[in-house]
């Protein structure tokens, strides 16, 4: 294993983490806030990249997209929020996540039904097209880089927001006590709304931004929301810091371990062994990470309410 | 040698954080002997009978059950031991009619226990004994009402059906009287009366009179700590313990 | 949740009329068959009764125990490879075959049911999400059975050495009567003392565990009965399909699988039995009229979670009333 794939592979890692990290963002805080378990929010994401191409479409313009894209994102998350959210708030998990099921099945046939079958994609902006050298024989997508960038700034910009903003700071209470924060007289059911429309807007962002990448289809947030779970449950459920360490994590444990998990074994058996067991343990990783954290610390590495 | 105590605490400890709600607690209950606990609200009492059943895991300190070491047991297995117990809030099946959940209450100490295929024969004779039982805490025409359809006073009766079935050693009575009417505590009270005799009761209780006039011996919680223990008048006459009610005197005559 | 009304009576017979028309409606369908497209009628049935199967599994443990496993594919797909991987091997026959998927099934439920059950509420939904992941995921990278392209199978299990399998109407009728059995037997265990606990604890565990029960252990017994079922569905799906894949044990599958139990009404056995068998005709008679399906049936499911207490067989007991 070289020092530039391992640069390469912790890069293409971090670029997922940060992924998950816009994902898990908005999932962890209708899951604190609301105690309710949105199976629905991978679709936020595949609906910011169609959004993403639909406006690149009409204008032409990946700049002018985007923008329009979260917009978008922000209204459906509002509408889906009024229409249907609300009224599972007090239903049991099973309730919601059967809803939320039922909403994946919607927005997954919907995008084909309005785009195709076919998976779509949207070209690389020009300006950010090139590649960056980093060190001696290794260069990197300079887009690659954008989104990594992009997504620390966000990440920054939200910690800012929940720490330094009375709506962060109303949010972080109703993670820990909901029924306190109502009590001070807040218009809870307002307050839901944004956090939870601005969560399905940090998932298309994400969406957005990967949609040069990869190609746009009907499904594509299905597995990442699976590891936006394991990014919450390893975090701990409502806290931002902990989806964003999570994240991380998660991103470099599995990307590094698909590539070095058989190397890595080659030191302690046989080669064909680690050739066996290599895949099958980098790919079970960080599920097995995540049941362990459960059974040992079912709170996360970050539990958010700290109520006896 | 003396028969071992029913139920017997030794130096029981308990802190939650810096808080310590139960502090070197020793006392014990003999059999057939009705020992009530009082004490101001957040005295521990409450606290201290979820550690006797297993609910809760001391710091430190011995719980014996009929001189059995069980401080490290399961609450179930406490349980099968012959330790029984009602809970503050009411705690019963709410699906299951009252029939059904004085049968439940029954079936550990049975050969059935966890069959996996029906057992006709063994329920209707676990059924003839709950209804029995439901009896003598007056809800005889109650059997077949779901328990989610019983009034408060009849749930904590039931639960009390359901303590009192399986013939326990020990029986953990926390607040029995709490929130039920005049007139159900008083039938409550009678029916306790009844039962003095059957099995060893620890009674945690705010109803003074229900105390008094059903306690063999009297322990006075406070701050977690025993303050006073001992005959219910001379506990009463005590001056730790007025101190303790002190502003709550009324209640204590 | 399951309420206990005071109509017992009129829900008992329910409990014996929907099961009594469906198992006979299935005994007739081959003959039905002769007069349609045979060959499809009859794989449509089977379908639909080996997924009867796995959701009747899964409302033990759901309706019955009120645990939402949110990883019962896992099963599905450890049943399917087990016939997969011992007809690879030369050793499908159902005598052998059957009871070793069972074992690998259990043997999955006990290890995870051991660590899952510790958990509560959300955590139990996505501990057994994890689980079933591990082994999506594992089965991805067993490469010597085909991998992520799954793994065909050569012929269907023998019986006995008997080719009894191979036949499509005789497949039926031995997947009838694998599902009758189970019916009835999952009938007598709820019913059982061990059921009745089970049911109790789901309500309230403190009360049952005062009363001298281990409420652990009777959820993972529940768990672990569950699971080997799905896995004998599982077998059942691979034989049926001559294939089996990572595709299983996708965690959509398993969403599928509860929302069979719900659309149908859980906790009751029947009504997962009518679920499984609303949704897959649902499926079909949709898919038939519109490649996007899924946009009706999505709705179809929201709302019956907003407005349908009880699923299907709460409906028929309004209807009833």
């Amino acid at each position: 294993m070289s020092t530039t794939l391992l640069v390469v592979q912790m890069l293409n890692g971090l670029q997922l983490g940060i992924l998950l990290f816009l994902i898990a963002a908005g999932l962890t805080l209708v899951f604190g806030v609301m105690d309710f378990v949105n199976l629905a929010h991978g679709v936020q994401y595949m609906l910011g990249a169609y959004l993403a191409v639909l406006f690149w479409r009409l204008t032409g313009s990946f700049a002018l997209a985007l923008p329009l894209a979260l917009v978008a994102a922000f209204a459906i998350g509002l509408a889906l929020e009024l229409a249907i959210f609300r009224r599972l708030y007090a239903r049991d998990h099973l309730d919601q996540v059967l809803a939320t099921f039922g909403l994946i099945l919607i927005l997954n046939d919907g995008v084909k039904a309005l785009f195709g079958n076919a998976p779509l994609s949207l070209p690389m902006p020009e300006a950010l097209s090139g590649a960056v050298r980093i060190m001696d024989g290794l260069s990197y997508p300079l887009y690659r880089l954008v989104l990594i960038a992009a997504g620390l700034a966000v990440a920054a910009g939200l910690a800012l927001l929940v720490s330094r903003t009375r709506a962060g700071m109303l949010v972080r209470a109703g993670a820990s006590d909901a029924a306190m924060v109502s009590a001070l007289g807040v218009d809870i059911g307002r307050l839901f709304s944004l956090v939870f429309a601005f969560g399905a807007m940090l998932a298309a962002f994400a969406g957005a931004m990967a949609a040069p990448l990869l190609s746009v289809e009907s499904g594509m947030g299905d597995n990442l929301l699976v590891l936006a779970f394991v990014v919450i449950v390893i975090g701990g459920i409502g806290s931002i810091r902990g989806a964003f360490v999570a994240s991380l994590i998660v991103g470099l444990v599995d990307t590094l371990g698909r590539s070095f998990a058989t190397d890595i074994l080659k030191l302690a058996f046989s080669p064909s062994a680690a050739n066996q067991a290599g895949p099958a343990i980098a790919s079970m990783a960080i599920y097995i990470l995540m049941a362990a954290i459960l059974f040992v610390r079912p709170a996360g590495l970050f539990p958010a309410s700290r109520s006896a | 040698m003396t028969e071992a105590p029913a139920l017997a605490l030794d130096g029981l400890t308990k802190s939650f954080g810096s808080l310590v709600v139960s502090d070197a607690v020793s006392l014990s209950v003999r059999p057939g002997e009705i020992h009530a606990l009082i004490g101001p609200n957040g005295a521990g009492k409450t606290t201290l009978i979820h550690q006797v059943s297993g609910h809760l895991r001391p710091d430190a300190g011995r719980i014996a059950l009929a001189g059995t070491d069980v401080t490290a047991m399961a609450p179930h297995r406490r349980a099968r031991l012959g330790l029984s117990r009602t809970f503050q809030i009411t705690s019963v099946i709410p699906a299951a009619t009252a029939r059904q959940n004085v049968v439940l209450a029954l079936r550990p100490a049975t050969a059935a226990g966890l069959r996996l295929w029906p057992d006709p024969a063994g329920d209707a004779a676990l059924a003839a004994r709950a209804g029995e039982t439901l009896a003598l805490v007056g809800l005889e025409g109650r059997i077949d009402i779901p328990a989610s359809d019983l009034s408060h006073g009849e749930r904590r009766a039931l639960e009390l059906a359901m303590a009192l079935a399986p013939s326990p050693r020990v029986l953990l009575l926390d607040e029995p009287m709490a929130g039920t009417g005049r007139e159900e505590s008083a039938h409550l009270l009678r029916t306790l009366a009844a039962l003095k005799g059957r099995c060893a009761m620890l009674l945690v209780e705010h109803d003074m009179h229900a105390v008094f006039s059903l306690a063999d011996r009297v322990s006075v919680l406070v701050g977690g700590r025993i303050v006073a223990s001992g005959a219910p008048d001379a506990v009463r006459a005590d001056p730790a313990v007025r101190a303790a009610y002190l502003g709550d005197e009324a209640a204590l005559c | 949740m399951k309420a206990a009304g005071p109509d017992t009576a009129r829900r008992l017979s329910a409990a014996i009329l929907i099961p009594l028309v469906l198992f006979a409606a299935l005994a007739l369908l081959p003959l039905a068959a002769q007069f349609g497209p045979k060959a499809y009628i009859l794989s449509l049935g089977t379908r639909l009764m080996i997924f009867a199967l796995a959701a009747i599994s899964l409302d033990l443990i759901l309706g019955y125990g009120g645990m939402v496993s949110f990883g019962h594919a896992a099963f599905l797909g450890i049943g399917g490879y087990a016939a997969g991987i011992l007809v690879d091997e030369g050793r499908g026959d159902l005598l052998l075959a059957l009871p070793l998927a069972m074992a690998a099934s259990a043997l999955f439920a006990a290890a995870t049911g051991y660590v899952s059950i510790r958990t509560r509420g959300v955590a139990f939904i996505m501990i057994t999400l994890a689980f079933a992941q591990m082994a999506y995921f594992f089965a991805n990278t067993l490469s010597a059975y085909g991998g992520s392209d799954g793994l065909s199978l050569l012929a269907r299990s023998g019986v006995a050495g008997l080719p009894l399998m191979k036949n499509d109407t005789a497949f039926f009728y031995v997947v009838l009567a694998i599902l009758a059995l189970a019916f009835g037997a999952c009938r007598l265990l709820v019913a059982s003392p061990f059921g009745q606990a089970l049911e109790a604890v789901r309500q309230n565990p403190g009360r049952m565990a005062a009363m001298g029960y281990d409420t652990d252990r009777i959820k993972l017994i529940a768990y672990a009965i569950s699971g080997t079922l799905c896995g004998v569905a599982g077998f059942l799906l691979a034989n049926q399909t001559e294939f089996v894949s990572p595709s299983y044990m996708a965690w959509q599958r398993s969403g599928e699988l509860i929302a069979m139990v719900v659309l149908g009404g859980m906790g009751t056995l029947h009504g997962a039995l009518l679920g499984a068998v609303a949704f897959l005709a649902l499926e079909e008679i949709l898919s038939d009229l519109t490649p996007h399906w899924r946009l009706v049936f999505g709705p179809i499911l929201i709302l019956v979670v907003l407005m349908g207490r009880g699923g299907l067989v709460g409906l028929i007991g309004r209807m009833r009333r």
